[in-house]
């Protein structure tokens, strides 16, 4: 029960942290520059960056979640467990972030979830 | 697509895959052995992540994140999450192979289907907006 309740805040904190990420990235735009200098001025643009600064909050949090699940849990069940999180985040990229998710993306996701699912039995 | 991109998305993805997994497995390995147990107290996660191979462990994720950011900048986060997702594959190797844990018929069953999403995934193109 209690490695429900940890996958559940791992679940939940992944996906606000994916979807803040993932918008933040896409307001920067593509990275191009992979010099030392250009790696800076990346870093400095997005190190203030509210959505980013939350994500990484986020991502904190299911971190330290993690670190718990791996004590009570197999590894082999809690990484795909997490991937719990993937089929919510494909819905949420379509109707939050608006991407075009063609069918053989959506199936392909399908399978991947439905094989996270046979992973943790 | 042009070339370069192509290839720089691969590299990028086998880098977030690489490291994912080598991070979750040096990061239970110094959980399991070494850091002690985690309760509720913030002192017994402190302790734990300055232990040599959470601290490894945090490192690579640390790489995974970056890598996963960079990658993101470019290609669609449906498309960078079912990809990435063979992680989840080679996690199940290494924690049969080092933390002799016992992965069952069902999750093996498991982990080809994941396969079977991640290729038809990957067979698509990795960037869906104006310049793809």
């Amino acid at each position: 029960m209690k490695a429900w309740g940890l996958l559940a805040v791992i679940v939940a904190s992944t996906v606000t942290a994916d979807l803040l990420q993932s918008h933040e990235m896409k307001r920067h735009g593509e990275i191009q520059d992979f010099r030392p200098s250009g790696l800076r001025s990346v870093f400095r643009k997005l190190a203030g960056k509210r959505n980013l600064i939350l994500a990484v909050a986020c991502m904190a949090v299911s971190f330290f979640a993690f670190m718990a699940l791996v004590q009570v849990a197999d590894l082999s069940f809690a990484v795909p467990a997490s991937a719990a999180s993937l089929v919510i985040e494909t819905v949420l990229a379509r109707l939050v972030l608006k991407e075009h998710v063609d069918s053989r993306r959506w199936i392909g996701a399908a399978l991947v979830a439905g094989g996270v699912w046979l992973l943790a039995l | 697509m042009n070339p370069r991109l192509r290839w720089k998305t691969r590299a990028f993805a086998a880098i977030v895959i690489l490291s994912n997994a080598l991070g979750n497995l040096s990061l239970t390995w110094g959980l399991r052995y070494g850091a002690g147990e985690l309760t509720a107290s913030p002192l017994t996660f402190l302790r734990a992540i300055f232990s040599p191979w959470v601290s490894l462990g945090i490192c690579l994720l640390i790489a995974w994140l970056i890598s996963r950011m960079f990658l993101l900048s470019w290609a669609d986060l449906s498309y960078v999450l079912p990809v990435t997702a063979f992680g989840y594959v080679l996690t199940a190797l290494l924690s049969r192979m080092f933390l002799g844990e016992q992965v069952t018929a069902a999750r093996w069953a498991g982990t080809l289907l994941i396969m079977a999403g991640v290729i038809l995934v990957g067979l698509g193109n990795p960037h869906t907006g104006d310049a793809a």
